[in-house]
Parts: C-alpha cells; structure tokens; sequence
C-alpha cells in the first residue's frame, strides 16, 4: 500500500494537534497531520471556547499564563470566523469565605503580573447587572478571552498546509511503530517525530496512559445579546474541575459573540456515553439560572456533550512517551486544551530540540505516570 | 407542573395520529394525543370539515381519546416519560405505548432570491390564508414540485389569487408515467380530474423549475426555466415548495433508529425502542391514504390488537407503492442543485450563503466551520436542502427537540420535577454543592 514520508506526523486535528501543526511548520517542519474525522470534531467543538489563566497548581499556572499570552498575540491573525472576544473572565465569589480566597489569589496573581482585579458586591452588581442580588464579590481577568476553537483550529491547520504540511481527515490511525504510523486502508507515513495529540482517545493508540474521559454537558441558547458581558464563572468551578469527585455542576456563562448565550457546566466520570442525560441538563441550568435569574426565561437551542481527556493530577502529558523517545504526548489536557494548545505546541517544539524550553517541561512529562505505562 | 398519564399517548394529531388514537381508544385503552396545533387535523386537515376529517375526529371523540393542543413534545425526563412544553409551562406525559406520528414539514430548496420578502412555502402561505391571510387580487406563481402544488394554487384561486402558472419541475414524461399508475388508484384517478377542473385557467407546466426571484424590497418577478426558455412572471407574491421532509427529530430524540432520514420500523409499524410505534409522514412522505392505514395499524398495534393491525398490511403495501410511484414521478431534478450561486443564503437563521458552505466536508464540518443549522431552527429548513444539494446525512438532532424555556427544562428534565414542580428555593438547595475540599 502507499507510503509517505513527513518531517513528523501528527495524530489528532483538535486545536491541540492543529497548534501543534502551527508551530512545528512555523520551525519548517513538515507535518504530516491525521484525524479520523472532521478538523476539531472532538473536544475542539464540545468545549466551551474559554482562554484563561489558572493557577490552581504551578505547572497549571506556568502554562496557562503563556498560553494565554500567546492567545493575545495571535489574536490579530485569526480570521473573524475565530470569533476572538477579549471579555475577560469574572470569578463570582458567592459568600465572604469565597471573596476572602479570591483577595489571596489576586495578590498572588498580581505578584507575577498577571492583572486581576477585586470587586466587592456592589462593584460585581455594576459589572453585571444581571447576576443576582447579595454576591460577596469577584475577581475580574481582564486578559481572559473567548475563542471559537473549530473555526480557530482550522485557520492553524491552513497556515501549516501554506507552509508546507499536509492535512488527511477521516482516516483512522491503526498502528504507531517506531517512526511510522499506520492507517485503517494500509496506507502508512514515516516520519522521525510522531506526535500524539488524540486527547481523550489517546490510551486506545497508546495503552496505559491515565487518561480518562470526563463528560461535559453545555447548553446554548437563543441570541440575547447584552445579558452578560464578561465570561461568568463561580469561583467554586476551580475546586471542581481539580477535585475528582464522580459528579459536579458548576455555573458557567459566556456571552457569544452571536449574542448567544453558552451555558455551562458539569464534570462527570460517567463512561462514554455521549448521550445528554436530562438530569444533569437539569442541574447545570439551574444551577445558572440560580446564578442569573433571568436565564430562567432564555430559550435554550440546544444541548450536547463532550469528553475531557483528564488525568489523576489534572496536568496534561506533554513531552516522550516513556518507551518512545521520539512518539511525543500530547493530551490529558481536561478542560484546558483550547487554553494550553498553544503552550503545548512550544513544548512540543522544545523537546523536538526546536526552541527553548518556554517554561518548566518536568512536571508534564508522562514519565510521572511511568509505572501506569507499559512498554 | 402538570402531569397527565395514558396507556397510549400520540404525538402528532394530523390523519395518521387520529387514526392510531381512535384505534387504540376504540380498543378501551386510555389515550392522549399531544399536538402542537390549536386543533386536530394536522397540516394537511387544517381547518378541513370535510367528510374523512370529521369521521376520524368523531372516531376519537367516541372512543375518549383526550387531547392537549399547542403543545411541543421536547424531550423524554426518563424512559416513559415525555417532557412537552405549552404556552403555561410545562407538563409530563407517561405512557406505556407511544405512537410517533409527527408528520413532515415542507422541502425548500434555495435558489436566487428565496429569501426575499413575499416568497412562502407553498404549504406555509396556504396555512397563513387559513387562518386569515388576505391574498384577494394578488398574484401568485405557485412553483417547485409534488402533488400539493395543484392543490394549493386551487385553494389560493379559491381565496382570490390569481394563480398565472403553476411550474412543476418534474418533466412531462415522468407525469405521464404516473398517470399510467393512477388507473390502480381509483379514488386518486378522481381526485386528479377534479383538480384538473378546478385549474383549467391555469397553465401547469410541467419541466419549469425557478431559477430567480428579484425584487427591491419585495419579490416582484420570478424567472421559471426549462433548461432552454427562461419565462418571466411579474407577481406580488410567490409559493414554492418542493415536496415534504418526514420530520424525526422526536424519534431521534427518544434514540429510535433512523435510516435516511426515515424512522425504521416493523411492518406492524414497531420502532427499534420497545413500546414505540410510528405512523405517517415520518416513515417517508407518502400522503394521508399511507398516514391513515399506518396510524390504523400502530393504534391497533400499540393497543395489543395486533391480528387485527396485521390484517392492514395490504392495505398499507398498496398506499405505499402508490406512494412510491408518486415519488418516482416527482424526483428532484439534477438542475435544481446547480440553481444556487455562491451568494444564495443557505441557512436563514445564521446567514450562511452557498459559497463558504459548498466546500465543507461533511454536515457536522459546515456546522462547525461556518455555523450553518446552528440557528433557532436547529437545521430543519437547510438541513435536507443540504442533504439534497450535497449529498450529506444530516441526521444529529440535538436536544431540546423545540428551543424551551430555561427553567422549563431545569424544573421538568430534572429529578426535582419527579411528583410536583418545586419552587425557586427548592431547586436552589438541590444544586447547591459544596466544593469539594
């Protein structure tokens, strides 16, 4: 069957493989990029397109704060389809013992020069009027934006087909040997570096990796434009996302460009099913409408779900697979893949020897899941 | 929240619901038809007090068939239970046997201009004249295809449009083949000659398909062609309809197996979901002789009167191959999809035109990449206009099945809404979770 030759293949055109593509063609690389379907038909799509600094743990901090610089400086270039919306995030403090937390981590914040910024309750009822009465407060991330991820991922993968690369969509990849990597019609590619960025399917091409889908359920609504302003969300969102409980809601609102509104969220380690369960629907718009009163009468469009490809510490896996050198990872990055696509792809670039490391590699070396990886 | 239970429930209560609701009453199980009308009839017997319409209707009566009208099915809260939104919030339904008879909805296909005020659905203006839309003295091109053309420039006539022509796309040859195919239908061979009387002022021209309609703000010419002659009408108002589309995003809904575009099911008109039948439209366009057998035998079916539901299936065999002829004899033309330009909006809702959408791979890419179907309508106009211009499967409908009220959903999807809808406070402390620590 055919055989082809790249500078390096990589597998998955999510918005984490479509950075990748990106960056290495911007290096000269060759890529060769794979997906067995449609450009950012997974994760890319499901997600809720929210670009932001988090600072629950250092590496996640160290990561997401250059991504979301680097966000800043691509905004420019991304097509108007990519629906670049600088809103900033607010963090809703809903009592005096989230406020409290939230004044620590804007010093902490502000100590390493990222602006954030205090509200007291009245400050947050001027923001946004249309959060309900009697909030403690919250924290505002004015360098936090929104992205519409498919379109997004699909502007980096026609810069990187400019510069050379090649993008083959609906083939599934069957097998990853060393150099060489197999499809389902025989055809193969050989490449020196290969590049797993297959988010929540990637133990199925790479076994033992701790990577487990987490489901997300989100809403969209009618246009309503001027409801909110800013991305909304509880501060509670932060323990969530990091604890690893079976099951959580937490309020999450973005105001679309479209003047839609996007209403999140939930985490659930539930399988893969894909199917919206009318009980957890349920509970995130209530838990939104318990947030904003006046969602209650919004009409809803539509309802999905998504996976997030999580891992036991909450940290992607970027860098060699440990029985690989040259197979690198590149997922596990949970509900920060559009956010720390950009941050992954210079740490990609790094360990291909490419540039410099931007920040610490270690701490998203799958090496600290060694014993969890066969061979 | 109310709360209604009946062994049979019905979706849909155009011919094909009333004939499964009066079946299965007239066989003593409780039934509840849900329709999202003011009144029974469907599309197709809106406003209709002709013979067949009221028998059905008295059919229901007499076996105690209950109904709940403007009311949309949304959604299933659990297995058995269906969430239906109506204008005062709202209601659960239980059942124990469903029947789908959602009916179909018209195909519009887009062409230069289809999105200029003035130009209906044919199905849709005679809808709108029914419930009170004046058209005295306007005129009115009916163009598209299918055998409710006719029926509907006879009805405008009626109401006092000038009807200048009626333009089929399907050529010639093709009618004369399904002229042939009326002797074994009597009922329709007549049905035929009378509409033919009813048109005689009118030229129907057969092979004509719209290629533009103009206009500054208004449409106020259509241009109809052959492939050779492009024929100009001046008008004031236009009606284009290009056949049906079953509608299943219920079925879908509730994860019953579709085949293109089709809900599946037995020939005793059972759905792969235990417990669910389905009728009419919705199996395949195929006209009210087809719904009315089908809803006879899923009532029958669905009311454990199956010998009985088995005895129709010839009946049904003959509707259905009446119906396929008739879909063979209004097949899409080729030239049709080569109609649109790259400045044609496709996708009304999101304001998609034909040039960035034509280039996408697939349905789900032109969703994700360019946001058509992503609008209010949810992909039901430009959907199957997609499937016909492209080729693609267009069959992921998402939840809600109708766009619903936030609160709605939370209070009737949710487990709160189980025995009684709780209030504001109720529904606060049932999602207040703690962080976790």
């Amino acid at each position: 069957m055919s055989e082809s030759t790249a500078d390096a293949v990589i597998i998955g055109a999510g918005i984490v493989g479509a950075a990748c593509a990106l960056v290495l063609s911007s290096h000269g690389v060759r890529c060769a990029v794979i997906d067995a379907g449609i450009v950012g038909g997974g994760a890319t799509s499901a997600g809720m397109g929210h670009v932001c600094v988090i600072d629950d743990s250092e590496p996640q901090f160290a990561l997401s704060s250059l991504s979301v610089g680097l966000w800043r400086e691509l905004r420019d270039r991304l097509p108007r389809g990519a629906e670049f919306d600088g809103c900033g995030t607010l963090w809703i403090a809903a009592n005096a013992a989230e406020l409290d937390a939230a004044g620590r981590k804007a010093e902490r914040l502000a100590a390493r020069g990222i602006r954030a910024e205090l509200l007291d309750g009245a400050s947050l009822a001027q923001a946004e009027p249309r959060l309900r009465p009697g909030l403690a407060g919250g924290l505002l991330m004015p360098d936090d934006s929104v992205v519409y991820a498919p379109v997004a991922a699909r502007w980096m993968l026609d810069q990187a087909e400019a510069a050379g690369s090649r993008v083959r969509l609906g083939g599934s990849v069957v097998s990853i040997g060393p150099s060489r990597v197999g499809l389902e019609n025989g055809e193969s590619i050989s490449a020196p570096w290969i590049i797993s960025a297959t988010g929540v399917w990637a133990p199925q091409l790479t076994p033992g990796l701790p990577v487990r889908p987490r489901k997300g359920h989100l809403a969209i609504s009618d246009r309503y434009p001027g409801l909110c302003r800013r991305q909304l969300v509880e501060l509670a969102y932060i323990t969530h996302a990091h604890g690893h409980s079976d099951e959580s809601v937490s309020f999450n609102l973005q105001p679309r460009p479209t003047g839609q509104l996007l209403i999140g969220s939930s985490r659930q380690y539930a399988g893969h099913d894909p199917a919206v369960e009318p009980r957890v629907l349920a509970l995130v718009l209530a838990r939104a409408i318990d947030f904003v009163p006046a969602l209650a009468g919004v009409h809803i469009t539509r309802a999905w779900t998504g996976f997030r490809a999580a891992t036991p510490d909450s940290l992607p896996i970027i860098g060699p697979h440990p029985a690989q050198p040259r197979l690198l990872l590149a997922t596990g990055h949970e509900g920060l893949g559009l956010t720390n696509s950009l941050g992954t792809a210079r740490l990609v670039a790094s360990h291909m020897g490419l540039e410099p490391a931007p920040i610490d590699p270690t701490p998203f070396l799958a090496s600290r899941f060694r014993s969890a990886i066969h061979g | 929240m109310e709360h209604r239970h009946a062994k049979v429930v019905v979706i849909g209560a155009g011919p094909a619901g009333l004939a499964a609701a009066a079946r299965a009453g007239e066989h003593g199980c409780s039934v509840l038809v849900i329709d999202d009308n003011p009144d029974s009839g469907g599309q197709i017997w809106r406003g209709d007090h002709g013979l067949r319409a009221r028998t059905w209707r008295a059919r229901c009566a007499a076996a105690g068939v209950a109904f709940v009208h403007e009311t949309a099915v949304i959604g299933e809260s659990a297995p058995g239970t269906l969430v239906a939104g109506r204008p005062r919030g709202p209601m659960r339904v239980r059942f124990e046997r469903l029947v789908l008879a959602t009916g179909a909805r018209e195909l519009f296909l887009p062409f230069p201009g289809w999105t200029l005020p003035g130009v209906f659905g044919a199905g849709g203006l005679q809808a709108l004249v029914k419930s009170g839309f004046d058209v005295r003295g306007m005129v009115i091109p009916v163009v598209g295809s299918g055998p409710l053309l006719p029926v509907i420039a006879a009805y405008l006539r009626g109401r006092g449009a000038r009807v200048p022509i009626v333009a089929e796309q399907a050529s010639a040859a093709s009618m004369r083949g399904l002229a042939t195919g009326l002797l074994g239908a009597p009922a329709k061979l007549i049905q035929a000659i009378r509409l033919r009387a009813a048109l005689w002022r009118t030229p129907y021209r057969t092979g004509y398909w719209p290629v533009q309609a103009t206009g500054e703000d208004r449409v106020r010419e259509v241009k109809v062609s052959n492939g050779q002659r492009t024929l100009t009408i001046a008008c004031d108002a236009l009606a284009c309809g290009f056949g049906l589309v079953p509608n299943i995003h219920v079925a879908s809904t509730l994860g019953c197996h579709i085949t293109e575009g089709r809900v599946d099911v037995s020939d005793l008109m059972r759905t792969s979901r235990e417990g669910v039948f389905a009728a009419g439209e919705a199996l395949g366009v195929g006209g009210v002789e087809c719904a009315l057998v089908e809803g006879e035998i899923a009532g029958l079916a669905a009311a454990g009167a199956e010998d009985e539901a088995a005895d129709l299936r010839g009946r049904r065999a003959r509707a259905r191959a009446f119906a396929g002829a008739l879909s063979d004899a209004f097949r899409l033309r080729e030239e049709l999809r080569r109609v649109v330009d790259d400045a044609t909006v496709v996708c009304r809702c999101e304001d998609v035109r034909w040039g960035r959408v034509r280039a996408r791979s697939c349905w789900r890419d032109a969703k994700l990449q360019t946001r058509c179907g992503m609008g209010p309508c949810q992909g039901r106009v430009c959907g199957p206009a997609m499937a016909f211009l492209r080729g693609w499967r267009v069959g992921d409908s998402r939840p809600p099945v109708y766009p619903a009220g936030a609160k709605d959903l939370a209070v009737a999807l949710g487990s709160a809404g189980a025995s009684a809808a709780p209030d504001e406070r109720g529904l606060r402390e049932r999602t207040n979770m703690e962080p976790e620590r």
